[in-house]
């Protein structure tokens, strides 16, 4: 493995050393020779690629290949120029197929069974990832993306499907639904859950697995490594198994960028091995893990990662999007009549995430109008929407209601339950 | 004549914080109204001398504002208010909001009314012997 892994690592330098100005510029300041690479353990001489680095290089930037080389685009949450954009060549889109399915194979999914993909199809990675995955597998897919639950269940029972495809979240949302209707699980063939895209906690499986007929596995991806398919959960339950054939994972100290030994928790960091479109070195995803390389009962040897609980920022995963609180902010601080004090708060009703965003009118803007006021909340939502590409609860406060601190104002009050993530 | 209006937020203890401070104040309320939706509440009120009134409650750091709203005074028989709501209908005027009580000597019905043009409903009122009031009769 280490072998192959050093040969692909050294071929990535190169190319990316020549065809992207960013990551050329960075190596240059860092004084690196990339044809000087001589073991894993060079890698820590390389310089990381963040978030920030991808968002500068909107929206192109970050693309090794001419574009008649990419045949799709895809991109995290944002439409104001701060998302990150990956590209795929034809090679990366099969390679991503193989590793999804190599992933949901790994979770216990066969070409028998009926997969519904109810992960968003867009521009996000969830659906689609998923969906060539599960066809280069063999199963039959059912592509419903997200959205009018009845309807998901109804095709669930109608057509068989034995596989959901989901976010956690979403899971107990449909039991929820399924129970109001009265629809018996036992009447359909549902057997298992594949999820992703949100943080989870060992409660919230053993609670899906108590509403639903169903065995849930953990997936891990991110867009900016590839989507969907970069470690998945065997049927040990011990960890997420990283396809490190493809992606070099390092565990790193978030506050010095020193690489952690084996076991101890720190920050993912990603390597990206073989794909063309947008390779990453090193890039770090502020997602807190640990490797454990000691072989698995399994009889996989690829390592694996801990489910991951929490971040090194103050990123928030909203029903599987990304949401940064200072995005919230530029929306508010684009209005008149509200005042830069306003309050983050994040709930889980009926098993989905709520945000809701509290907001000071100010005084200066007030109107005795009620309908000026709904409609400046309204329009806070839809500029929210359009920014977050989710619906956010707005809540008009008054002048001062919010608590003034000294120090750092603490934006977030998150209500999720937390406990029992890694 | 001017109304003052504090936006409330729908939470126990708001609408007392108001009346706290104009108790306080020694400011005794003519007529008031409590417009609730399911997010928030819009107070109004009028009281003597609402200039001064409503920059104490912005020290207090209340969203407050001073409106210009109407108040005639109509007969305390049925129709009354009718009557007056159909000058400014057969005028296509719109009435954002209104509110009305009846005087102590019984004889008279006073309405408070928000309307978009306020020139257009002063000038029709006029027309058909509505008095417009400048203060509300205590």
């Amino acid at each position: 493995m280490e072998k192959i892994q050093l040969n692909r690592l050294k071929k990535v330098l190169i190319r990316a050393y020549h065809s992207l100005p960013y990551y050329r510029k960075k190596l240059e300041d860092a004084g690196v020779d990339v044809y000087d690479i001589r073991s894993l353990e060079d890698l820590k001489y390389l310089p990381f690629t963040t978030k920030d680095d991808l968002r500068r290089a909107y929206p192109f930037g970050a693309i090794a290949e001419p574009m008649r080389n990419i045949v799709r685009i895809h991109s995290s949450s944002g439409t104001t120029g701060t998302a990150t954009v990956v590209g795929y060549t034809k090679k990366d889109v099969e390679l991503w197929a193989e590793l999804m399915a190599r992933t949901l194979c790994g979770c216990g999914v066969t070409a028998e069974d009926v997969i519904q993909v109810a992960f968003g199809y867009g521009l996000f990675t969830g659906g689609l990832g998923v969906h060539y995955g599960a066809e280069k597998l063999g199963a039959t897919v059912v592509p419903t993306s997200t959205g009018n639950t009845l309807r998901q269940i109804q095709i669930m029972r109608d057509f068989g499907v034995s596989v959901i495809c989901c976010t956690p979240s979403y899971a107990l949302y449909l039991a929820e639904v399924a129970r109001e209707n009265g629809i018996d699980w036992r009447t359909m063939r549902l057997r298992l859950g594949v999820f992703g895209a949100e943080p989870w906690s060992e409660e919230m499986r053993v609670e899906i697995e108590r509403k639903l007929p169903i065995r849930a596995c953990d997936i891990y991806g991110l867009s900016e490594v590839i989507g969907p398919g970069v470690a998945f959960e065997c049927e040990e339950r011990c960890g997420l198994h990283i396809s490190e054939d493809h992606f070099l994972p390092e565990i790193i100290d978030p506050a010095t960028g020193r690489v952690l030994p084996p076991g101890e928790v720190g920050e993912l960091v990603f390597t990206t091995l073989t794909k063309e479109g947008t390779p990453v070195i090193r890039y770090r995803t502020g997602d807190l893990s640990a490797l454990m390389y000691e072989p698995c009962k399994c009889g996989r040897t690829l390592v694996r990662m801990k489910r991951v609980a929490s971040r090194t920022d103050d990123m928030l995963i909203i029903r599987g999007v990304n949401v940064y609180p200072s995005q919230i902010e530029s929306v508010l601080l684009s209005f008149d009549g509200v005042e830069p004090h306003y309050q983050i708060v994040v709930k889980r009703e009926n098993y989905l995430d709520l945000l809701e965003v509290q907001v000071e009118v100010a005084p200066q803007f007030f109107s005795d109008e009620v309908k000026v006021l709904e409609r400046l909340k309204r329009q806070i939502e839809e500029r929210l929407k359009a920014e977050l590409n989710i619906h956010c609860e707005v809540k008009l406060l008054e002048p001062k209601s919010l608590a003034r601190t000294e120090g750092k104002a603490k934006r977030v009050l998150d209500l999720r339950k937390k406990e029992g993530m890694v | 004549m001017k109304q003052i209006s504090v936006f409330l937020e729908n939470k126990p203890g708001s609408l007392y914080g108001v009346l706290q401070k104009l108790k306080e104040w020694g400011v005794n309320l003519r007529a008031l109204s409590l417009a609730d939706t399911a997010e928030f509440g819009v107070l109004r009120f009028i009281v003597e001398n609402p200039e001064a009134i409503v920059a104490k409650l912005k020290e207090e750091q209340f969203a407050a504002t001073l409106t210009e709203v109407l108040a005639v005074g109509v007969e305390d028989r049925p129709g009354g208010l009718c009557d007056v709501v159909e000058i400014l209908t057969r005028a296509g005027i719109s009435i954002e909001y209104l509110y009305a009580f009846v005087s102590p000597q019984g004889e008279k019905a006073y309405v408070v009314l928000r309307v978009e043009d306020l020139e257009s409903a002063k000038r029709v009122l006029k027309e058909k012997n509505i008095p417009i009031l400048e203060e509300l009769p205590l």
